[in-house]
Parts: structure tokens; sequence; C-alpha cells
């Protein structure tokens, strides 16, 4: 019960940085119909950021209040992650817009090994560890000598994602850009005969998930204490998967995907064995996607001639 | 878009141009400045310090300013000057391209046939190492393994992620079966071949119904799930240590070592290890020659006319009665097939095989080698082969850099970034990539070249 109360509580932390950056692959499938392979470096990237920044902030302003640096480094890393996304999408996927389906899928790829490599020539490959931003917690429950704890900076996570997936989803469904992207969604063409200006919708979506995807960076580096280069990849894919669970393009179901997936890879990693717990992973993306292409709240796809 | 249009009328629009220059300035500066220009290092008590950098970002911001400012002024209306002229002309390739296409490819076989010998003839057996090695093995196993992706993704429409995975299967066939059965090269070739083929249709099982991207990330969730599995089944694979000590590959028995009956002491020649690799040289030319034959008739055959048909529109080839399950497991077990070859000859030909040799990234390059060589045209894979494989092993090369960068500049750190940048640029470029027009396989009358934009692509 304890081992179960505790794994619950990092898998939905886990879970939760998931969760913000199935967003950005959700939405930008949702929008234009693309899997943009490059978000799990993005993720990565904007890791970077949050790092280069907190390590300004103290080392170089010798700020004191690590509650002030922090929300500091994570406005700065939204900002800088949006641009970066925003550029991305400029240069590499709308020159490719109404090509052939695979080429964006291909130059997502290339931009992905770009963002990665470029970071590892910028920075250096090592690892890039930072001192705890802050320790301590609550103890949930102590029996049998096996304490559970939530620590602070699992509940900051929690908050933080909490706070952010309402404010989203308050941008998505009550204002006018919400409108236009949910109207570009259903119909691009339709949309712009509207008076929707359709490629700046787009180029917002992308900046809406780099800025969740710089939330869960920020959250990752202070949650982890570490980053490197190559940690795009893996939480990438477990985003993706998160996302098609969850039914890609709805947003709902993305949340969910990430703490589906949390949930399954801190359990699977409590109970059966932490070497294969990315084999589980990806076995449930290609189980889902085979049995269950739609997910959880997807719309079933309608094939036409 | 729009101040293309207009610079194309009346020349190019300065203000604009400058205006557009210094925002991609600011945007660059903002992205490139933090990672860029401050650097973040371990200092001796192991806690990380900055190092400002802001020369090489005020180099790389000006780099960007200028390029976009001189793009739009003199590139970009030059471009569109061209599409114009060319939009004009009817199309009609010249004699001299009709003869290039003629000749090209038995042209460059018979090249390939003579280059090693080229090599030596000029460098010597000892000078030749690096060429016949580096270069030629190198590529010809990315051109086998291009074409043999290229008759899932080119042919048959099929976007496979995971194509490495089965490189892998035949590369730890080929390594656990030599160095614990002590079975010959010769006879695990064909059986490498055959376990990856059974993998393709395993794997391909279950991924049938899936189309387009959910079958692409499908099969890298695949690709994955075997490069962990290798990774984590130490008592089999040896995890990621690797195996290493994988017998040589024999010619008619005979080894090549420096023992009283190897190859250079039954020649009577002196010592070199040069002659391994000229014959490991000409072993892989065949394999990928095989592929490339194989494929050629096939396309001939009902069930490449079913691949080519299944590519172009699932539906209809359904409606025909065409068996698209058979059909699209011919086409991953074939695959499948020769990604195992290829992987039982780079064990061979490395002597060690350990799960790094099979990431994702390696799918990704053979992907992006057939995409930009124009999906499904063999010449075109080829040479997105050489260019892609031959310029980023160039890269190694370019030790004189260091005399302008200082001895801290490494040119091999920026290949994959280089690589990267090449497949955004070239998909930017040329969509449809290198050789964007085919022959049909099957025509009516007369024979004309297709156009690769009339070409959908799978929807398997």
């Amino acid at each position: 019960m304890e081992v179960f109360l505790q794994q619950l509580i990092n898998g939905i932390t886990l879970g939760s940085i998931y969760g913000l950056i199935a967003i950005g692959y959700t939405m930008v499938f949702g929008i234009i119909g693309m899997v943009n392979f490059s978000h799990g470096d993005v993720f990565m990237t904007s890791a970077f950021f949050a790092l280069i920044f907190l390590l300004v902030l103290t080392t170089v302003f010798g700020m004191s209040s690590m509650i002030l640096a922090l929300i500091i480094v994570l406005v700065i890393a939204m900002v800088l992650t949006s641009l970066l996304s925003w550029a991305i999408e400029r240069i590499a996927y709308r020159p490719l817009r109404g090509s052939f389906r695979l080429a964006p899928l291909i130059s997502a790829i290339g931009m992905s090994i770009v963002l990665s490599n470029f970071v590892q020539v910028a920075q250096g490959p090592r690892n890039k560890p930072i001192p705890p931003i802050f320790s301590g917690g609550f103890e949930v429950m102590n029996s049998n000598n096996f304490a559970v704890t939530l620590s602070y900076k699992q509940m900051m996570i929690w908050i933080v994602t909490a706070v952010l997936l309402v404010a989203f989803w308050y941008i998505v469904q009550k204002t006018p850009l919400g409108r236009a992207q949910r109207a570009c969604e259903q119909d691009r063409k339709m949309a712009a005969l509207l008076g929707i200006n359709v490629d700046r919708t787009i180029s917002l979506t992308f900046v809406m998930g780099a800025a969740l995807a710089a939330v869960a960076g920020t959250l990752y580096l202070s949650y982890y204490g570490v980053v490197n280069f190559s940690d795009g990849f893996v939480p990438g894919v477990k985003a993706f998967t998160a996302a098609v669970l969850g039914g890609i393009g709805s947003l709902p179901g993305a949340v969910i995907g990430g703490l589906l997936i949390g949930l399954i890879e801190t359990f699977w990693s409590g109970y059966f064995s932490i070497d294969y717990k990315d084999v589980a992973a990806f076995s449930i993306l290609a189980i889902v996607l085979i049995f269950m292409p739609q997910g959880l709240l997807g719309r079933p796809e309608v094939e036409k001639v | 878009m729009a101040a293309e249009d207009t610079a194309s009328k009346h020349g190019p629009d300065i203000a604009a141009a400058v205006k557009d220059a210094l925002l991609s300035g600011v945007v660059a500066l903002a992205l490139f400045g933090p990672l860029v220009g401050l650097r973040t290092e371990q200092n001796m008590r192991n806690e990380l310090v900055i190092q400002g950098r802001w020369g090489l970002v005020a180099a790389i911001v000006a780099v960007i300013v200028i390029g976009r400012f001189l793009i739009l002024t003199l590139v970009a209306p030059a471009l569109a000057q061209h599409r114009n002229r060319a939009a004009a002309r009817p199309e009609h390739p010249s004699a001299l391209r009709q003869a290039l296409g003629k000749w090209f490819a038995p042209a460059s076989i018979a090249f390939l046939f003579l280059y090693p010998v080229l090599i030596v003839s000029l460098l010597g057996f000892q000078g030749s190492l690096k060429w016949v090695d580096n270069f030629g093995i190198q590529i010809l196993i990315y051109v086998m393994l291009g074409w043999g992706l290229n008759i899932v993704v080119g042919l048959a429409g099929l976007l496979d992620l995971g194509y490495v995975a089965f490189y892998a299967v035949g590369a730890y066939s080929y390594a656990l079966l030599s160095s614990h059965f002590g079975l010959s090269f010769w006879i695990l070739l064909p059986m490498a071949g055959i376990f990856a083929a059974l993998w393709g249709i395993m794997l391909g099982f279950p991924v049938l119904r899936l189309r387009g991207d959910y079958l692409a990330i499908v099969t890298l969730a695949f690709g994955e799930i075997i490069r962990l599995v290798l990774i984590n089944w130490r008592e089999l694979t040896n995890g990621s240590a690797g195996i290493s000590s994988i017998p040589k590959v024999t010619l008619f028995g005979i080894r090549f070592d420096a023992s009283p009956d190897g190859f250079a002491k039954m020649f009577e020649l002196p010592l070199s290890s040069a002659y391994y690799k000229i014959f490991l040289y000409y072993l892989i030319l065949l394999l990928a020659l095989l592929t490339a034959f194989v494929t050629i008739r096939l396309r001939k055959l009902p069930v490449g006319r079913a691949w080519e048909a299944l590519r172009e529109d699932e539906i209809a080839c359904r409606s025909l009665g065409i068996n698209t399950t058979n059909t699209k497991l011919t086409a991953f077990a074939l695959g499948a097939l020769f990604a195992g070859f290829a992987g039982s000859f780079f064990a061979a030909r490395q002597g060690f095989v350990s799960p790094e040799s099979f990431t994702f990234m390696e799918s990704a390059i053979i992907v992006a080698i057939v995409v930009l060589g124009g999906m499904g045209s063999m010449v075109g894979v080829a040479l997105a082969a050489v260019a892609m494989i031959g310029g980023t092993e160039l890269l190694r090369e370019l030790a004189f850099l260091k005399a302008i960068f200082g001895d801290n500049f490494n040119p091999d750190q920026f290949r994959m970034l280089i690589f990267g940048l090449a497949m955004v640029g070239i998909m930017i470029w040329k969509p449809r990539g290198f050789v964007s027009s085919r022959e049909p396989t099957i025509f009516l009358a007369e024979k004309k070249a297709i156009s690769g934009s009339l070409v959908k692509e799978g929807h398997g």
C-alpha cells in the first residue's frame, strides 16, 4: 500500500510533465495533421534555456530567493522556447505545407537532429547537474518504517501544471484565438474564407505548444536536477504516446494520456523491472495504435475516397 | 511570400529586406545568445559556471543578418526569374539530359568496380585503406540499406522508421551464431537475411491496418523495443558492452590474416590489411547490386506492380481485388531480408556489434536517404547516400580547418548537425528528392517520365 501510494505520487508528477509535452503534439497534429517530431527536442532545449538562466540569476546576479528565480526562469524559458518553435515552424515546416505528406515529417526529423546536435555542440555533451532548488516535503503516511512523502518539488509540479492547464483550457475554449484554432482544425480552407488568418493561427499553435513544453522543461530540470542534450528523444516519444493514447487532437485526452503513461511507467519500474520501463512505454504505444487508433477520447477517423 | 512577388516584378525591395533581415537578427540573437553565448561548464568543484562567448554570438548573428539580406535581395529574385523562365519553356529534356539518364547507371556501376583499382594505383595499398573502407564500404552499406528500405517506403509507400531493427537482427544473428557455433559467413548470410525477414513479417503483421504517420510511429516503437531488449538481455547479447571478436569473412576458405595459409602468404604478397578491405568492398558492392537487381526485376512482376498500386491508392487496390495483406507483408519481408544481409555484413566487417550502432538515428538516416533520393528512384537513393554519408565522412578529413579556428576545433562534432541541416534544406529546396521524375514500370504505347509531383506517396 505504501509503495503503491508513493509510486502513485511519483507517477502523477512524471505524468504531468508528459501531459504538458503531449499537448504540443496533439494541438499541432490536430491543426495541420503532422507529427511534430522535433517537439521532444524543443522540450530539451527549453530545459537548457532554464538551466542557463537559472545559473545566470544565481551565480552572476546572486539571487537568493529560489522561488522568485524559478518564476523568472520559467517566464524567460517560455518566451525563448516559443520564439524557437515559431522560428522552426517558419523555416522548416511552413514552406512544406501543401507539399506531399511525408515532407514535413522528414523535415521535422531533420530539425530534431539539428536541435539535439546544436545543443551538444554549443553546450557540450556532458550531463549538466544543478544543486537541488529546494528540498523537503510532507510525510503523507508512515507505516512499517516506510514513509510516503510528497516533496515540495512534486507539489510545485502539480500546482504549476494544474494552473497552466486551466489557463490553457480557457484560451482554447473562450478566446477568439481558441475559436480560430478550432475552426482551422475542422476545415482550414473554410476558416480562411471566413477571414481567419490561418498562417498566424498555425504559428500561434506552435507557440502555445512550445510554451507548455518550456514549462515541462523547467519542471523537468528542477525535478531531476540534471539535463543532457539527448534528453529530448525518449520523453518526446513518451509524450507522443500519451497524445495518441488520449486520442490525438483531444486536449483533455493528452493530459489523461500523459498521466496514464507516467503512472504505467512508475508502476512498471516499481513492481516489475526498471530496465524494461521504456520497453513498456513503447509497447503501449504500439498496442494502442494497433488496437485503438482513435485513442481514449479521440474521434474515429473516417476514410474517404 | 508577398515580398517575393513584388521583388520579381520591380526588383528587390531594399527597405523590406533590411527590415526582414534585422528581424531575423533579433530572433537569432535571442536564440543563439543564451545557447551559444552562455556556455555552461563544470569547474573544479563540479559546479556549473557560465562562460561568455559573445564574439561567437556576434559572428553568428552577423552571418544570419547578412545572409538573410542577400537571400532576399539577390537569391530570391534570381530564383523567381529562373522559375518564370522554366515555366515559360515547354518541358523537353535536352539530348544531354536524356543521354545522361541512359548512361549514368551503367557508367557508375563500372566506376564502382574500378574504384579500388583506381585508388590503389593512385595511393598504394596502405594509402587506399581509408578511401576504400571509410568511403567505399561505408557508403555502399547505406546504399544497400537505402535500396532495401526503398522497397518498403519508395515502392509500397509504407513509412518504416524502425528499419534499423532488421539491420540489428541480421548483425546479431551473424555475431551470435558465428561466435557460438563457428558457422561460416556464407552460411549465415542467407540465414541472417531469413531471420530478419521473419522479424519483418512478425512486426509487419500487427501494423497492417495502420496508415501513414501512425505506421511510422509504431515501426519506430518496434525499432526502439528491439534495441532496448538488446541492451537489457545481458545473458544473450552482453548488453551495452556488445559482442566483440566476431569471425571475419573468408574467401573460399582462405583467411585474410598472417597465417601460413592466409591470403597474403598464399599469393606471396606482402602483408597488408588492404586486401581484406578491398575484398569486403567487392562483397558489399555485389550485395548492393543484388538488392538493386531483385528490386528492378520484382517491379515487373505482379507483386511489384501491386506495391506501386498500393502506394498510389490503397482503396482502389482493394477494390481491384489485390490482397493488400500479402502485398504489404512481402514488402516488409523483402525490405527486412536485405537489411538482414547488410546487418550480417556489418557485423563481419566491424568484428564488433553493440546496441549503440542501431539507434533511431540510423533509421532516420536511412529514411532520409530514401526520401531525399526521391522515393522509388534507385539512382536517386544511391546519389543521396553518396551525398549524405560521403559528405559527412568528408568532414572528418577537414583537418585544415583547425588552422583557421584553432586547435580545439573538431569538425567531426558538426557531422550530425550538418546532416540534419541538409535534411531540412533539401526537403525545402526539393521536397520530391534529388531524382524527382521516374519512369513508369508499365506503360501504354509510349514511355514518358512521370514528374514526382504527380506521384502520390503511400497512405498504407
